[in-house]
């Protein structure tokens, strides 16, 4: 076996969710090369030489593959591709646009969202909202395959791959990078926080989601909401967490004012403890919630952050 | 310009799903199906293209059994002009869909391309990267916002952390998100136009495409049950909890 990672990145530096996709590498086995491409992105490269198990680390630094437009992004899998089993990346909002390109390309299917590996041609992966999981065969030459990273360890960062530059470059005369508002925070990332803290409807408004700030910055939490917040215009879409927004499985997560629908629950509950603030103490939240809490949100929370 | 929507019959948004006793796969009978939720997000945005001028015909089409024209029918509903059907009973995955949708591309010329970003079924978020790919055309995914100006257009992405917005050369593939708009409902009298539009079915093997995949079901399974925990009656005995017992604090 021959895999190699598409690395993730994050405003130029290697992305947490890459070394989850090692962790799923290595569950195939093999020999893991991971792709930095980027425009400026040695650092990213360096950091990706660190991660356990990769044996090589290859690095396509140019102009056009800045901000990983899918063109040029699939156009360039497309060069390496040859001689490797498997192709993974996350199944970030850029692995999911680039890697059906490759397959297609390479005319081969593509497994969405795998968390579990069974062997090299067999693996797990959640369909219908992760109502249902199944175990999926691919007979394909070549797997294409995005990660959900929760469903693995992250890799340790004690190595010492080493780093090859790739000068292959590609034409894109077919779109362009305009902007980019990306959500300033000093918080942790969603996807990666080891504690989130998620407000909803029962919130009532967007400024009262204030009241997770404190409590936020005492356990070092990301803060989310469920789309019932998010369509009422509490919060940016970005806080989403849920089977339309990130899926997260932090050490804890706390709900508060989320009643629990279905679409919500498919977001968060791989979470390892789960605690749940709600009013109605029929709210379905409580059925997954490790400790419920009943009661009135706007008493609860000030009284949580000030005993933490 | 024309644009090309496509849509998909999957269970119905507000359905939960059962798995079959063998594992073989979900249980489908006798459950109401609907268009995909994306998909019609995708039909609404092309009507909307048509009603501001920018689109001079909206083509809806469909991969999928007899019971798909359903979906059809309700795209010419809410809007689209005519419609395609590619009548197939197979399971039709991804690629087969992309290899179907880019033969459409290339027999009707649309100068925009909308799906859905993904299938509530499947989950697998592919169709539209992959159509981009074989017509060799540019893709904006996950779009919030879709603004047609001459020969290019706009589209804001929801990504990761934020919004990004890239320019494309049109013809080019939009796939939508769930911001883009509110699609509306189909009015009693446009339902019964909609029944006179044309549909035209065809098959995979009109356009010379082999729909079967090297990806086969070995078994589907219910996902291990979470159990509810307790209640706790106060702040602090949640604090000692977590300390304590789930030791997460």
């Amino acid at each position: 076996m021959s895999i190699l990672v598409l690395a993730d990145l994050h405003e130029g530096q290697l992305a947490g969710a890459t070394a989850h996709v090692v962790a799923a590498a290595k569950a195939i086995g093999g020999d893991i090369d991971v792709l930095v491409a980027g425009e400026g992105v040695q650092a990213a490269a360096e950091a990706a030489a660190k991660l356990d198990g990769v044996s090589k680390v290859r690095v396509a630094d140019n102009a056009v593959y800045a901000h990983q437009l899918a063109e040029p992004m699939g156009a360039l899998l497309v060069e390496l591709a040859d001689g490797y089993t498997h192709v993974l990346a996350s199944a970030s909002t850029t692995g999911k646009n680039v890697l059906p390109r490759l397959a297609a390309l390479k005319d081969v299917s593509q497994l969405s969202d795998v968390l579990g590996v069974e062997s090299t041609d067999t693996f797990l992966r959640p369909i219908y909202a992760g109502n249902a999981i199944a175990t999926v065969k691919s007979d394909d030459v070549l797997k294409v395959i995005t990660v959900r990273t929760t469903g693995f360890d992250a890799v340790g960062a004690s190595g010492s791959a080493a780093i090859e530059s790739v000068d292959v470059v590609v034409e894109n005369a077919q779109s362009s990078f305009v902007q980019e508002e990306l959500a300033k925070s000093d918080r942790p990332e969603l996807g990666g926080a080891k504690v989130v803290i998620s407000g909803g409807r029962g919130m009532g408004n967007g400024e009262n989601f204030k009241l997770l700030d404190g409590i936020a910055d005492k356990l070092g939490a990301a803060i989310g909401a469920s789309r019932a917040a998010v369509d009422a215009g509490f919060v940016p879409n970005d806080m989403q967490v849920g089977q339309t927004g990130k899926i997260v499985a932090p050490d804890l997560y706390i709900a508060v004012g989320i009643s629990g629908a279905i679409q919500h629950l498919a977001g968060m509950k791989d979470s390892k403890v789960i605690v749940a603030i709600n009013k109605d103490d029929e709210a379905p939240i409580f059925q997954v919630a490790d400790y419920g809490l009943v009661g009135d949100l706007f008493e609860l929370l000030p009284e949580l952050e000030s005993k933490l | 310009m024309k644009i090309l929507v496509a849509v998909k019959r999957v269970i119905d948004y507000n359905v939960k799903i059962r798995v079959k006793a063998d594992y073989s796969d979900v249980d489908l009978t006798n459950v109401k199906m609907a268009m995909n939720p994306f998909c019609e997000i995708a039909v609404e945005e092309a009507v909307r293209l048509k009603e501001k001028g920018v689109a001079t015909e909206v083509v809806a089409v469909t991969v999928g059994p007899k019971a798909a024209q359903e979906q059809l029918r309700t795209a010419l509903a809410l809007g689209a002009d005519r419609a395609i059907h590619i009548e197939t009973d197979e399971r039709a995955e991804s690629l087969a869909v992309a290899k179907l949708l880019a033969k459409v591309v290339e027999e009707e010329q649309p100068g925009l391309v909308v799906l859905g970003k993904q299938a509530i079924d499947t989950d697998n978020n592919q169709t539209g990267q992959m159509l981009a790919a074989l017509t060799g055309l540019p893709q904006g995914t996950f779009a919030s916002e879709v603004a047609v100006d001459g020969d290019m257009v706009n589209v804001t992405r929801e990504i990761d952390g934020g919004l990004q917005t890239i320019a494309l050369t049109l013809p080019a593939i939009v796939t939508t998100d769930l911001r883009l708009n509110e699609p509306r409902y189909a009015k009693l009298p446009d339902i019964m136009k909609a029944k006179k539009k044309p549909l035209d079915v065809k098959t995979p093997a009109d356009y010379g495409v082999e729909v079967a995949s090297k990806v086969s079901l070995v078994k589907v399974e219910s996902p291990a049950e979470r159990k509810g925990g307790v209640k706790v009656a106060s702040v602090d005995e949640l604090i000692d909890k977590l300390k304590n017992e789930a030791k997460v604090l």
